[in-house]
């Protein structure tokens, strides 16, 4: 890649959510390309990739946001991977770039090596969305996380496409759920800072 | 309750945008039986219909799915179904039925990977010979392809307009990528939106001629229950519409069906040129392989290549007058499409040898990616 399509890059961000069938995968896909297109006014695509069973099979949703116009609207090298099933992760950790930001639910992912990397991220989503009442909105949850974590999307656009896009009368747990995630990923940030700051590194 | 048209920003698929742009057009009737990745057409238009005083109906198959939208289209609405491969196959011989009819309606085909029932999850665009001449006998069709969720919205605007304007089906060869792709679609105001009604009946009804066509090639259309005492068959026929079972029957019919397409191909023909001015190579291509086109496009800029393309909003009627121009001066064609050469045997044909053409195909259940066609460029030209 040469330099002028690098700077075309750097305004261009490639996520990959990836799961199981059932886990609304594709739903965390669709809010984010929400939130950056009607919220942020940026150009975003969602394209989603699943097999023929309903529920259980491997599934990924693709989102690229860009200031510019989206032609080609496959992601080739995630800057953002997050990982909701080790299916998924084993499937997608190969197309990491340097740099690229791993989040995982840490009680359905191992990533192994990945785990010393200053850029993965990890998170109980599941086991937050258990506890409050609903282990569906685990999606919404990590998509919490990734707002924190990545800034992708602006917080306001997200919690915004949140509210837009699930069940009538479940708007105000998801914005919960939402809100949980992103408390969780400031404070991690926070206490990655600090480490920082503190002369220890980043290694846990 | 929704109103038919949605005006506003949305963040919806192609299939979602496509039934929007079918109810902004005026469609009141669809008749389909579902099928992955088409389906959300159905879906939708199920959910939105009722709300909109028209009509949704669950067909037993695809024959039948085709047979209700020309029924209805007869009885003055403006009908769609949506399908994909095995459905579009069993649609083809009331396609014919709608062609010699001369009955307006809308077929959308979200392509996926075939032959038979391939992959029904995944893209590819390996109907576009069979919607040149799927149906038997001779005829001209109108088929479109859209590149993305807020073109298929106007596309399918566009495919009404022109079934009403040309009495005839028109066709969205869609494919499941912009079927299945959400992206920003904006619906206009209502009032910003044109809409084309097919030229109707008028006069004694006792004397009218339903094939009798006005100065423009093409036929008032007779609803039926309003009176006028109209027979409608397959079978070759004249201007009163009975069968007549000769060779000069057979001329002047087939020569109206397809002079009032070839006659207006300026009219009907749309297409999108891309950095095309000074290019020497020309790459043609549609759907979602424009797509990857553009930014074959862009990229090959950037490392000196002068490219260009040529995106074909309409395929059919193929724009043989364009590609003879270009022949004139490119170094070479290259044509992108998700099949192993279709559109792209016409390519060939319209460059005549004046310039080079070469594809860049792919069986489909994947798109080609923009570095394919840079490799292929380089390797070619």
């Amino acid at each position: 890649m040469n330099a002028s399509t690098a700077a075309v890059a750097a305004s261009r961000k490639e996520i990959v959510v990836t799961g199981f069938g059932g886990q609304g995968i594709i739903l965390a896909g669709q809010i984010l390309g929400k939130a950056a297109s009607l919220g942020d006014h940026k150009e975003s695509t969602l394209t989603q990739s699943y097999g023929p069973e309903a529920r259980g099979g491997a599934c990924s949703a693709q989102v690229i946001i860009s200031d510019g116009s989206i032609h080609y609207p496959y992601v080739r090298k995630p800057d953002i991977l997050a990982c909701m099933s080790q299916g998924g992760f084993d499937k997608y950790v190969g197309t990491m770039k340097d740099g690229s930001i791993l989040l995982v639910d840490q009680d359905l992912v191992q990533p192994g090596d990945k785990t010393k990397d200053a850029n993965c991220f990890a998170i109980p989503a599941t086991r937050m969305a258990e506890e409050l009442g609903r282990k569906m909105m685990a999606n919404i949850v990590m998509l919490g996380f990734i707002t924190a974590v990545t800034g992708a999307v602006s917080v306001d656009a997200a919690r915004n496409a949140v509210t837009d896009s699930v069940p009538k009368g479940t708007e105000k747990m998801n914005v919960t759920a939402f809100n949980k995630g992103f408390d969780y990923g400031e404070a991690v940030l926070k206490g990655r800072r600090k480490k920082a700051e503190t002369g220890k590194g980043i290694a846990e | 309750m929704k109103p038919a048209v949605l005006t506003g920003e949305h963040f919806i698929t192609g299939d979602v945008a496509c039934a929007e742009g079918a109810l902004a057009a005026g469609c009141r009737f669809f008749g389909a039986y579902p099928i992955t990745p088409a389906t959300e057409i159905a879906e939708h238009m199920a959910s939105r219909l009722p709300g909109v005083g028209g009509i949704f109906i669950q067909m037993e198959d695809e024959i039948a799915a085709m047979a209700s939208i020309l029924g209805a289209s007869c009885a003055g609405a403006k009908s769609m179904t949506a399908t994909s491969g095995p459905g579009f196959s069993l649609m083809m011989e009331n396609l014919g039925l709608g062609i010699c009819t001369e009955t307006p309606c809308v077929v959308v085909n979200v392509q996926r990977a075939g032959p038979s029932t391939g992959l029904p999850t995944l893209g590819a665009q390996g109907d576009m010979m069979q919607a040149r001449w799927g149906s038997h006998g001779h005829y001209e069709i109108i088929a479109l392809a859209p590149a993305s969720p807020q073109e298929i919205f106007h596309q399918t605007i566009m495919a009404f307009n022109l079934s009403e304007t040309y009495r005839l089906p028109v066709l969205i060869m869609a494919d499941e990528v912009i079927g299945h792709l959400s992206e920003r679609v904006i619906i206009p105001e209502a009032s910003a939106i044109k809409t084309v009604s097919r030229p109707r009946a008028k006069g004694r009804k006792d004397r009218f001629k339903p094939f009798q066509p006005g100065p423009d090639g093409v036929a008032p259309m007779a609803i039926a229950g309003e009176g006028y005492g109209i027979h409608v068959t397959g079978l070759t026929h004249d201007e009163k519409g009975y069968p007549v079972m000769t060779a000069e029957a057979q001329a002047a019919m087939v020569g109206r069906i397809t002079e009032k397409i070839t006659r207006n191909l300026d009219k009907i023909i749309q297409l999108e040129e891309y950095r095309l001015d000074d290019a020497e190579v020309v790459i043609v291509s549609y759907g979602a392989s424009a797509r990857s086109s553009l930014a074959a496009v862009d990229e090959a800029r950037e490392q000196g290549i002068k490219a260009g393309l040529l995106r074909l909003v309409t395929v059919w009627p193929f724009p043989e007058a364009r590609i003879r121009e270009l022949a004139k001066r490119a170094k070479g064609f290259v044509t992108v499409e998700l099949n192993l050469g279709q559109v792209h045997l016409e390519v060939e044909r319209c460059a005549g040898g004046a310039a080079p053409a070469v594809l860049v195909g792919h069986a489909g259940g994947a798109v080609i990616t923009p570095e394919r066609i840079i490799e292929t460029i380089r390797s070619a030209f």
